[in-house]
């Protein structure tokens, strides 16, 4: 519904049109944030991220040629800039790890069960995800992303995207087990 | 047809997809009648509906950026140099064909691309501000304070009509207190605060069988 309006924008952007600019960053920014602050597990460094971001889409925005929609172009802008941080950055890894170490607890697993209800379970073993898994999850269920356009912004092929998919959903059914739900699947 | 040959059919890695409502009108169409066949397959499909409501929910609570990342941007904009105009792109092409169609032809069209690109949100947006408490009431509903009740999260589905969401929201006398957030999503209030929690979950299973629900999931 918003694709064509968006690529309108981009065409205004590309002619320099700032209030064009402040509707697309006003309309995307949110979710460009946390897409990039579920990469980067930093909220400092995902608010500077995504103003490099739209940077980007500001300087590149008359090299747009509408063969995705502006929201998978810019969710690409944003994997790109969030890797290169991760890489220039090794710390944001170590936080990681310290989240994962954080959310993971001595409790038994009936304890934690008895303790928690399964969608807070669920979400304790979404965040417990390695960052691919994580990220092809948020592309097709919170960012609404069809198979072609995480391909796209994961650039990788789209056989590759379903399997992917299938394991992260897979890791998530480990995940669980370990807390005391047992799925039944895989 | 077992699961396995559902497997080998591709369907369901599918599955995630279809919850969220991205695959073409005909793998959704492959998908719904395999889902109709088959009951593991369907108990499957109940499981990833779960983890799609978790992945928004866990997504919704991360917050959203402050003013400092739009300040920073724009005094970097400005500091950018100035562009010339440039050469119409693909979608300035597009737009001054259609800038060549006589005004009568334009407004035909127009009216009816606008009318059903505008009719799913303009009724909503009309149940969120058709009562001074901010929340849509039908007429037999009784008033009460916006913060008070149980609520659920709900996103409607795309393919359900003003008529569809206008009859749901009556028949179950909802009232919509908030939204849309970024990723389409209402706060509806679906009964009062003494609604056990036991109770609303049951609402919520029921709910999702609804096909004027895309997601709905119990908040507070």
């Amino acid at each position: 519904m918003q694709t064509s309006s968006d690529e309108v924008l981009i065409s205004r952007i590309a002619n320099g049109d700032r209030l064009a600019m402040q509707v697309l960053f006003a309309r995307h920014h949110v979710r460009v944030y946390r897409f990039v602050l579920r990469l980067v597990r930093n909220e400092a460094t995902a608010e500077d991220l995504i103003s490099e971001v739209f940077l980007d889409v500001w300087r590149q925005a008359a090299k747009f040629e509408g063969r995705s929609a502006v929201s998978t172009w810019m969710l690409s802008i944003a994997r790109f800039k969030a890797l290169s941080a991760l890489r220039r950055k090794p710390e944001y890894e170590l936080d990681e790890e310290t989240a994962e170490a954080i959310e993971d607890h001595s409790d038994d697993p009936e304890v934690t069960l008895a303790k928690k209800d399964k969608g807070a379970l669920l979400r304790e073993a979404l965040s417990a995800l390695s960052a691919e898994h994580r990220e092809v999850i948020d592309l097709v269920y919170y960012h609404e992303k069809s198979v072609e356009e995480v391909a796209r912004i994961v650039d990788i092929p789209e056989a590759t995207v379903k399997t992917r998919m299938f394991y992260a959903r897979k890791k998530l059914s480990e995940l669980l087990k370990e807390r005391g739900i047992d799925r039944g699947w895989p | 047809m077992t699961s396995e040959h559902k497997e080998a059919d591709g369907i369901e890695e599918l599955l995630p997809w279809h919850a969220a409502g991205t695959l073409s009108r005909r793998d959704a169409e492959r998908v719904e009648a395999a889902l109709k066949r088959d009951p593991e397959l369907a108990r499957r499909f109940e499981m990833v509906r779960d983890e799609l409501g978790a992945t928004i929910q866990l997504n919704e609570t991360l917050g959203a950026p402050s003013a400092r990342a739009m300040t920073d941007l724009f005094a970097r904009i400005d500091a950018e140099p100035k562009r010339a105009p440039r050469a119409l792109g693909l979608g300035a092409r597009v737009a001054s064909f259609f800038g060549s169609l006589t005004p009568r032809t334009m407004a035909y069209a127009s009216a009816a691309a606008v009318l059903a690109i505008v009719l799913q949100a303009g009724v909503i947006g009309v149940m969120v501000s058709k009562s001074g408490s901010g929340g849509y009431e039908t007429a037999s509903a009784p008033t009460t304070a916006p913060g008070v009740g149980a609520f659920t999260i709900i996103r409607f589905a795309p393919q359900a009509t003003m008529d569809d969401i206008t009859k749901f929201m009556e028949m179950n006398k909802f009232n919509v207190v908030a939204g849309p957030t970024a990723g389409g999503l209402y706060k509806v209030r679906v009964g009062d605060a003494s609604l056990a929690a036991g109770d609303l979950n049951a609402l919520v299973k029921k709910l999702q069988s609804d096909k004027v629900v895309g997601f709905v999931a119990p908040t507070r």
